[in-house]
């Protein structure tokens, strides 16, 4: 598996260089097709930091066309879909600090060494929730709500790794930080989803056989 | 060794990922097995990262992809 994971990677590089070779050599328009792959991460990206759907599309829009006239300055040495993350990153936060809605966890910038109350929900059992459960809106806003509630450094690493799943070195790459950092801060990210959310969830678990019966 | 609950807590996060040694790995299984609250501890973790990975959480707007790549349209357009 791992090495599939690795071939299509690698291919997946290749492809990419090779349109982005021929966007700046002048075809234009296969920007669009770079562009398709990536812009759901741009957007998700995005809304996890401003929290506002029509700021958080018009934000993406901004920087997939900043990402289009800097085309020529993306070297290679990262994939491309972390250089946009990058781009997608800053411009979240040049919006954050103009409108100067900055979060207080971002201006307070929780450091690595940072104390935090990450003792999890002390359950005695789990009944595994089923994908199934996401169908409910209800179920989704629990879980926007309880991302959007963690500090912002943390919130950054879980949506790019759990949300997107880049991997730990292309979130290190994306938000300039060391693979170490983006560990620990996935830790205590998972930490406290589980414990803002597992004593939520917990009532959605399929009680039975029919359980999906009993919503119909 | 033998490690309590504390411990486990501390490598929750890459226990799930797969990215402890063998011998720690043995360690929290064993404690796992004895232990409700660690198990279950574990067992949700593992449930919301599996969740939040789901597309269906933050959905995209409807037309989003239209409207972006017309504003690129745009933008291709009136460069040259």
């Amino acid at each position: 598996m791992t090495e599939d994971l690795t071939d299509r990677t690698t291919n997946g590089k290749a492809k990419e260089c090779a349109q982005i070779a021929r966007i700046l050599a002048g075809e234009r328009d296969l920007f669009h097709e770079l562009i398709r792959p990536h812009e759901r991460v741009v957007y998700r990206m995005l809304f996890s930091m401003l929290n506002n759907e029509a700021e958080a599309e018009d934000a993406s829009q901004a920087a997939i066309i900043h990402a289009y006239t800097n085309l020529a300055k993306y070297r290679g040495e990262s994939r491309f879909s972390t250089w946009l993350v990058t781009i997608a990153l800053n411009e979240g936060r040049n919006r954050l600090r103009k409108a100067k809605t900055m979060r207080e966890d971002s201006i307070e910038a929780l450091s690595e060494e940072s104390d935090g109350d990450y003792t999890p929900a002390l359950l005695t059992d789990w009944r595994e929730i089923p994908s199934a459960v996401l169908e409910r809106k209800e179920v989704r806003a629990h879980l926007e709500k309880a991302i959007d509630q963690l500090p912002a450094i943390y919130r950054e690493v879980l949506v790019l790794r759990d949300v997107e799943g880049l991997d730990i070195e292309e979130t290190a790459q994306g938000l300039s930080i060391t693979a170490a950092s983006v560990k620990v801060r996935l830790h205590r990210a998972r930490r406290l989803l589980q414990k803002n959310l597992a004593p939520v969830l917990k009532g959605y678990a399929p009680k039975g056989k029919s359980w999906l019966g009993a919503w119909s | 060794m033998k490690i309590d609950c504390k411990h486990v807590w501390d490598h929750i996060s890459s226990y799930i990922d797969g990215e402890i040694s063998q011998e720690l790995r043995n360690e929290i299984d064993r404690h796992l097995d004895h232990c409700s609250i660690c198990s279950a501890t574990i067992d949700s973790t593992r449930n919301i990262v599996v969740l939040v990975a789901d597309e269906r959480v933050y959905e995209i707007p409807s037309g989003f992809s239209q409207r972006l790549h017309a504003r690129l349209d745009d933008v291709i357009r009136h460069e040259g």
